[in-house]
């Protein structure tokens, strides 16, 4: 068979519209000259530090951008100036979050020995040597809450949502007011609210009464995310299926939420996110405890407040653990992340 | 059956003055057919629509013979999509959605109280003018979705998927694909599965509103021989845009218009009379198209 093939000669596939390589040495060039300028800046005169350094930065940059471009005219000069102020604004948001993570690791590290995770408190007072005890207690109680809520405000926060977007109930805008209210909860007024409820008539502090706030902080996330979700579903998907003669029901189960199981997962993470570092709800409901727990019905640990009873403690082996214990929450929080979005992932691509 | 002639058919640029054409070859295709004779097909008697309080469709009785294509043609916004979709119940939908009059199935006003309107609509299937296969679902499963969606049990999947994918001409392109989602297809392979996806409920009647409006020539051409094939077997009622596509595909053709007021039924005939002989002036000019 002969196909235009033949007769052409293929040439080389090409990236013309990738940036060339003078346009990242120039950006380069420009970048060192600006470090030059803010770190004179910075040293000679009351700008100090690397807050002083970097606010340096972000003036020089742009001017040096300005200087350097102008000779193209001014359409390309502005172009390059609001980049390089982007870039500037970019380092803003991600300067402070790699500080958080880099100062967490540094301190929380030195807490970490191979039993940090799977021993507790129970034999352990919080002063003693860092050889000693661990955060196993809090980790295992901040799962266990985080699950429990997961699995009671998942499902109730997308039914609501289906309520509000599908059904579109008589109820439906009252219900969305009141998610919308409940999303402005103070956390430690849902903590109270379980107090004063549940702890109060059953026997006192337990990790369920620490699940159940948790899923009053919980359930307006869900719920309010799935809702925007849901809205996205085209409404020719839902016209199809019930001219197809499919049911509500079965235009939902089968049709919408398979469309938006990736946003689902999401809104999911999102309501994790939402309460697995809280510290407040927590205090008047799942309290504390040093050993790791086999009841429900018990005060338990949890990471947060693993945090903060050590930190009030003062002691310099007290604290050391409350930085593992940080640390530990970032790394739970980032698996639980990764994990959702793994599990997304694989549903879109099914 | 004859299949439509494509060259008899396309009148639109005829004379109006020319003869009556006299189409008595078949009895399907009768203009004594567009009085509700009884039980059959389906049968629109005096339909009101209103969105809110505007009133957008008035009173439009017609009557659609078994196993023929009714063109419904007119401008934009005299009511053919509304009509249509109060056919099977689709009307319902729309919130602050209102009708009045009767739409008989068979012999049976689909708006009773004893009708189960997702029974119905298994039997009244349609095709929207946007192609939208489910994208959560393959080709193959997005053929058989209706069956998955109403629970109906079926033993040969495969079976079925091939069929309905031949009659709706899209089974050579994709034989070797099923599994691939519904969404990678072209827009007009994409149409083609959504016809090809109404098909497996077997259905008696077949709504298709403007199916051809977001496809090429080529796909346009294929998706109108499905039809023309379909017509054998079930009634077709199709709204469309395009005089040619009406004059090629349809045995009946009604004119819809609206005059500042609600749209209403101007003239339904045989296509080939109102292409070359319409009763109204204003079918006269809108076919030929001097508005519209």
């Amino acid at each position: 068979m002969t196909t235009i093939l033949d007769a052409v000669e293929v040439p080389t596939p090409k990236r013309p519209w990738n940036k060339k390589r003078q346009t990242f040495i120039r950006s380069a060039i420009l970048m060192s000259i600006s470090l030059v300028f803010s770190w004179l800046l910075s040293s000679t005169t009351e700008l100090g530090g690397v807050l002083g350094f970097y606010l340096g930065l972000a003036v020089c940059l742009p001017v040096v951008v300005l200087i350097e471009s102008i000779r193209h005219g001014r359409n390309v000069a502005i172009d390059r100036v609001a980049s390089s102020v982007i870039l500037a604004m970019f380092g803003v948001v991600v300067i402070p979050w790699i500080s958080i993570v880099t100062t967490v690791y540094q301190k929380g590290s030195k807490a970490f020995y191979w039993g940090y995770l799977t021993t507790d408190m129970r034999f352990t007072a919080s002063g003693e040597s860092l050889e000693f005890g661990g955060a196993l207690h809090a980790i295992v109680g901040t799962l266990v809450m985080v699950l429990i809520a997961s699995l009671i405000s998942v499902p109730l926060g997308i039914t609501a949502a289906i309520y509000i977007v599908e059904i579109k109930g008589r109820f439906a805008s009252s219900v969305r007011f009141f998610t919308q209210a409940m999303s402005g909860v103070p956390s430690i007024v849902a903590g109270l609210f379980i107090y004063s409820t549940i702890c109060i008539f059953f026997g006192g502090f337990s990790a369920w009464a620490g699940a159940l706030a948790y899923t009053i902080l919980m359930l307006p996330t869900v719920a309010r995310t799935s809702e925007e979700v849901l809205k996205l579903v085209p409404d020719e998907l839902r016209a199809a299926s019930y001219a197809l003669g499919a049911s509500q029901a079965r235009t939902v189960f089968q049709v919408v939420l398979p469309t938006i199981a990736t946003g689902l997962v999401t809104s999911a993470i999102l309501g994790i996110a939402r309460v697995a570092g809280e510290t407040a709800p927590l205090l008047l409901t799942a309290s504390y405890f040093v050993a790791t727990s086999r009841n429900l019905n018990e005060p338990i640990a949890s990471l947060p407040i693993y945090i903060f009873s050590n930190l009030g403690l003062g002691d310099a082996n007290a604290t050391t653990r409350a930085w593992g214990g940080s640390l530990v929450l970032l790394i739970v929080v980032f698996v639980l992340f990764s994990v959702a979005r793994g599990l997304s992932a694989r549903l879109s691509r099914k | 059956m004859d299949t439509p002639n494509l060259e008899t058919k396309e009148v639109i640029n005829s004379n109006i003055q020319m003869e009556p054409t006299v189409m008595n070859d078949t009895t399907r295709r009768n203009a004594d057919n567009l009085e509700a004779k009884g039980e059959s097909g389906l049968e629109t008697r005096g339909v009101h629509a209103w969105f809110d309080k505007h009133h957008a469709l008035a009173d439009v009785s017609l009557h659609f013979p078994e196993n023929t294509v009714t063109g419904l043609i007119g401008p934009s916004g005299c009511g053919k999509s509304t009509f249509l979709r109060l056919l099977n119940r689709m009307h319902e939908f729309i919130p602050k959605a209102a009708m009045a009059g009767q739409v008989l199935f068979e012999g049976n006003d689909i708006y009773a109280d004893d009708v189960n309107a997702i029974d119905m609509r298994r039997r009244i299937g349609m095709v929207f003018q946007k192609p939208n296969p489910f994208p959560a679902m393959n080709i193959g499963e997005n053929v058989v979705a209706g069956l998955k969606l109403s629970k109906i049990k079926s033993d040969n999947k495969d079976e079925v998927i091939e069929d309905c994918l031949t009659r709706a001409g899209l089974w050579n392109e994709v034989k070797d694909r099923l599994k691939s989602p519904g969404g990678s297809l072209s827009g007009g392979q994409q149409q083609r599965l959504c016809i090809a996806r109404s098909l497996a409920l077997k259905p008696d009647v077949l709504l298709l509103d403007e199916p051809c409006s977001a496809l090429d020539p080529g796909s346009t051409l294929r998706v109108e021989e499905t039809i023309v094939q379909l017509s054998e077997s079930m009634t077709i009622v199709i709204v469309t845009h395009n005089m040619q596509q009406a004059a090629r595909v349809s045995d009946y053709c009604a004119f819809f218009l609206s005059d500042g007021g609600p749209g209403h039924l101007v003239e339904a005939d045989l296509t080939t009379s109102i292409f070359s002989n319409p009763k109204d002036t204003r079918t006269a000019d809108y076919v030929q198209g001097r508005f519209g």
